[in-house]
């Protein structure tokens, strides 16, 4: 495998996790938000809550190794993307400075104030649409070089159905993961109501989920056509994914064996997710910038693979150790723990 | 100017994004420490007050985490958005401590996670404390990694421009550069230093409005103990700074001590203002003492702005930003000094109001030292981004909303930084350490009964 490659699949990695984290962290905070518009406040808060607590700030990390590590192999992604998303991503930014701020003033300090949920809340589900339009800035054909510099057309960006129809599915994914996730969780903390809430907005999501998908490779047809080309060269890829999305659905729907379908999930999303990352290839923006192009001097490439090693070895224990802790800890995660109880009452839980 | 100049409007939004993360980051780097050494004073003497001073502390220092971590995501993304140019650059050649310290802020953040739900889940609570070691660890490293990248900027090294082509490109050379030394250790000095004051100042604000608790009383003796400790630090270190400086940035010394005319025996200027003929007035001279801290001799040759191209001259502000720094520097040791002698010596004055009122004013005095340095350090390498490389026109982006972006987050920052207090004031005064005492006592009745 040459270099260029390993950085990127690393870096997909990475990104991927952060998919799947952020829209369970997201997607958590909505419904919340949501719980409190709707007066079901007392039926999952608190799991949502015994989950969050420990975990978010893992997530965000995920964040910021993708970008330093894109930074970092791939240098030539700094100039080119750096100017044109000085806007999309300074929204972003600004989403998710107002999320983790407000999520740890609710937290940790005022719990319970409802204005500060309802405000990350909504902030966590814009920060999905706001990022993916960096995908849809990707697939080329809204960047222009003038000068030497490159130049992003606003008009066609956002009038462009592939856009929208990005934003969509990022918005929808988040919604969809969250709920079978915490279907889970709370099934797994014994909490029946909670665990059939859940279980609705899975199923709710299921349907608009494919066809938010569908709409994107339809999109594409147009827009890319030579991408279009490659995802149906990879279409057994996708139509397994289809497959393990039905497999979610079928067991959400006979309540049977949640955690079977978190993995199923997992696994629909990272097989359509490298799939539609192999379709890129080799462009990191189309037609601009390949991973090749794009690519570190040696030396660099060669230090950061040997830090991500040792970093993975250092940090795959301890992570094992948090999940151990809050995630598969029984008693943890129904609270049955003493400390859970008296950190609850006290208003850090 | 903001509006239709992308290179201005990048320096100010920069500028505040970097002063507002600072405070939380120093923040994050020195409260660990602290947590460290109470919950450890706490199991060795086997006082509940101390680690009662761990746990509070911790509870406070989740919400400052969360602003510190994602402003400080906002600063190194900005970077990219802001100097493209640079941050290709310092891609190919800085990459590694930037990812380095992603890692270190990744182990910070997991057990911190499992420290701060764990209280009450070991039996043996030594066990609890070890946890404590890589959030320690983890914040420290974060620390000294992201320093390294600054001190890059300041002196770079470990590649070589031919006809436009970065070569012979050398990570670990980029990151062991003559500057990271001292800042290194000067960064993690100052913000230990500023960590305890703050916590001195609470602890001296409770004691002022009424609570005569020895619970803040030892919070107060600890931490102005640990304060004077790393205020002697941060002092030494400094002038070692100020020897890098006069050898390898001595246009950034000059500017800061407005010496105009290279010279030997040059004395120090403290304070003062420029008139309009370029002549110093109202200042305070040390006679020699610049060319100690330039060299460690009185007598030798401080190099002057005398030799430097006009363009290539640090603004002269940071004169000023200079000696704030240093007169709080100097105010903090010797405020802490007193402060410790007077209470091994039972002199009644250091337990005064007025005293106590003094090291209420230490901790902000010590943030403002620490924007200062940071102020002196960033704006006396202009026009510099990379020095002697680089410069900021050159590294700007180009785009046409960065004073839209300016405003956006100064009103956010804004808004946040209210928002810790108000939520940090509401939460310890809705819990106070009074009643935890109490029903910390409660609970132990309950399970020996
Ligand atoms: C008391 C004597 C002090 C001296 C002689 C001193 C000296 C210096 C010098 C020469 C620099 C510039 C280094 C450079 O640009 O490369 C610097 C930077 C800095 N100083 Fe100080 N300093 C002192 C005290 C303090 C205090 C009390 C604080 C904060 C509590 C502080 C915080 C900083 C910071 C944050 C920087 C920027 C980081 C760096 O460049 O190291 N300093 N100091």
């Amino acid at each position: 495998m040459s270099l260029e490659i390993l950085g990127i699949s690393v870096l997909w990695t990475f990104l991927f996790g952060y998919v799947i984290l952020g829209s369970i962290d997201f997607g958590a905070g909505f419904f919340n938000a949501y719980s409190i518009i709707t007066g079901k406040h007392h039926l999952i808060t608190k799991i949502i809550q015994r989950y969050l607590s420990p975990v978010w700030e893992v997530t965000n990390v995920f964040f910021v190794f993708f970008f330093v590590g894109m930074v970092g192999f791939f240098p030539k992604t700094a100039f080119y993307y750096g100017s044109v998303l000085l806007v999309p991503a300074s929204i972003a930014l600004l989403l998710m400075i107002i999320r983790g701020s407000y999520y740890a003033f609710e937290t940790y300090g005022s719990k319970g104030h409802k204005g500060y949920a309802l405000m990350y809340g909504i902030a966590g589900l814009l920060i999905p649409a706001s990022l993916s339009v960096v995908l849809a800035i990707s697939e080329g054909g809204f960047i222009s070089i003038i000068d030497g510099n490159p130049i992003l057309d606003y008009r066609a960006l956002f009038t462009s159905p592939l856009t929208w129809s990005i934003v969509v599915l990022s918005i929808v994914a988040v919604l969809y993961i969250a709920a079978v996730f915490l279907s889970w969780y709370a099934n797994k903390a014994g909490d029946t109501a909670a665990t059939n809430l859940m279980r609705k907005y899975a199923l709710c999501w299921a349907f608009p989920l494919i066809i938010a998908a569908a709409g994107i490779i339809y999109e594409l047809s147009s827009h890319n056509p030579g991408q279009f080309e490659r995802i149906l060269d990879l279409w057994w890829i996708f139509g397994l994914s289809f497959l393990l999305w039905i497999g979610t659905v079928w067991l959400v729907w006979k309540k049977k064996n949640y955690g079977l379908a978190v993995g199923l999930l997992i696994g629909q999303f990272a097989l359509a997710f490298f799939a539609y990352g192999i379709s890129l290839y080799p462009y990191l923006l189309y037609p601009y910038l390949t991973i090749y192009e794009g690519f570190t001097n040696e030396a660099m490439a060669i230090s950061l693979v040997v830090v991500f090693i040792l970093g993975l070895i250092l940090l795959v224990p301890s992570i094992y150790l948090l999940l151990k802790l809050f995630l598969f800890d029984k008693d943890y995660v129904r609270g049955n723990r003493k400390n859970v109880k008296s950190n609850e009452k006290r208003g850090l839980s | 100017m903001l509006f239709d100049d992308p290179v201005f409007g990048s320096r100010v939004l920069t500028i505040i994004t970097l002063s507002f993360h600072v405070i939380y980051a120093t923040i994050g780097v020195g409260v660990p420490l602290m947590i460290m050494i109470a919950h450890w004073v706490g199991i060795k003497k086997n006082d509940e007050h101390y680690i009662l001073l761990a746990k509070r502390w911790a509870r406070g220092f989740v919400v400052t985490v969360a602003v510190g971590v994602v402003t400080g995501t906002a600063m190194g993304l900005q970077l990219s958005l802001l100097w493209p140019n640079f941050m290709e650059l310092a891609g190919n050649v800085i990459a590694l401590p930037l990812f380095l310290e992603v890692f270190a802020f990744f182990f910070e953040a997991i057990f911190l996670g499992i420290y701060a739900y764990t209280w009450d889940r070991f039996e043996d609570r030594r066990k609890h404390f070890l946890l404590l070691i890589p959030v320690v660890l983890g914040a420290g490293a974060s620390a000294v990694f992201i320093t390294v990248v600054n001190s890059f900027m300041n002196s770079p090294q470990g590649f070589d421009i031919v006809n436009g082509q970065l070569v012979n490109l050398n990570p670990i050379a980029a990151m062991f550069t003559p500057a990271m030394p001292t800042k290194v250790s000067h960064v993690l000095a100052t913000a230990y230093m500023t960590v305890a004051f703050l916590l001195a100042s609470i602890a001296a604000f409770k004691l002022l409005k009424g609570s005569n608790h020895v619970y803040h009383k030892k919070s107060l003796y600890l931490t102005m103990k640990m304060g004077l400790i790393f205020s002697i630090a941060a002092a030494l270190i400094g002038d070692l700074s100020g020897k890098y400086l006069a050898e390898y940035q001595p246009e950034k010394l000059a500017a800061a001590e407005w010496h105009f005319e290279t010279e030997e025996g040059a004395p120090l200027l403290m304070y003062g203002i420029l008139d309009g003929e370029g002549e110093v007035k109202y200042e305070i001279k040390i006679p020699y003492a610049l060319s100690i801290l330039a060299s460690g001799s009185p007598t030798s040759e401080v190099i002057g702005l005398d030799q430097f191209p006009e363009e290539e001259t640090p603004p002269l502000v940071i004169h000023y930003f200079f000696d704030v720094m240093v007169t709080i520097g100097m105010f903090m040791v010797v405020l802490s000094l007193v402060y410790w002698t007077g209470i091994k010596r039972k002199w009644p004055f250091v337990r005064s109001n007025w005293y106590r009122w003094l090291i209420v004013l230490g901790g902000p005095l010590s943030v403002i030292a620490i924007e200062a340095g940071w102020w002196m350090t960033e704006v006396g390498r202009q026009p510099w981004i990379l020095n002697g490389i680089m410069t900021i026109e050159a590294a700007a982006t180009s785009s046409d909303y960065v004073g839209l972006m300016v405003i956006l987050f100064g009103g956010l920052y804004l808004i946040l930084g209210i928002g810790t207090i108000v939520v940090l004031n509401r939460m310890f005064r809705k819990n106070p350490v009074e009643l935890e005492l109490e029903q910390q006592e409660a609970i132990k009745g309950g399970e020996t009964a």
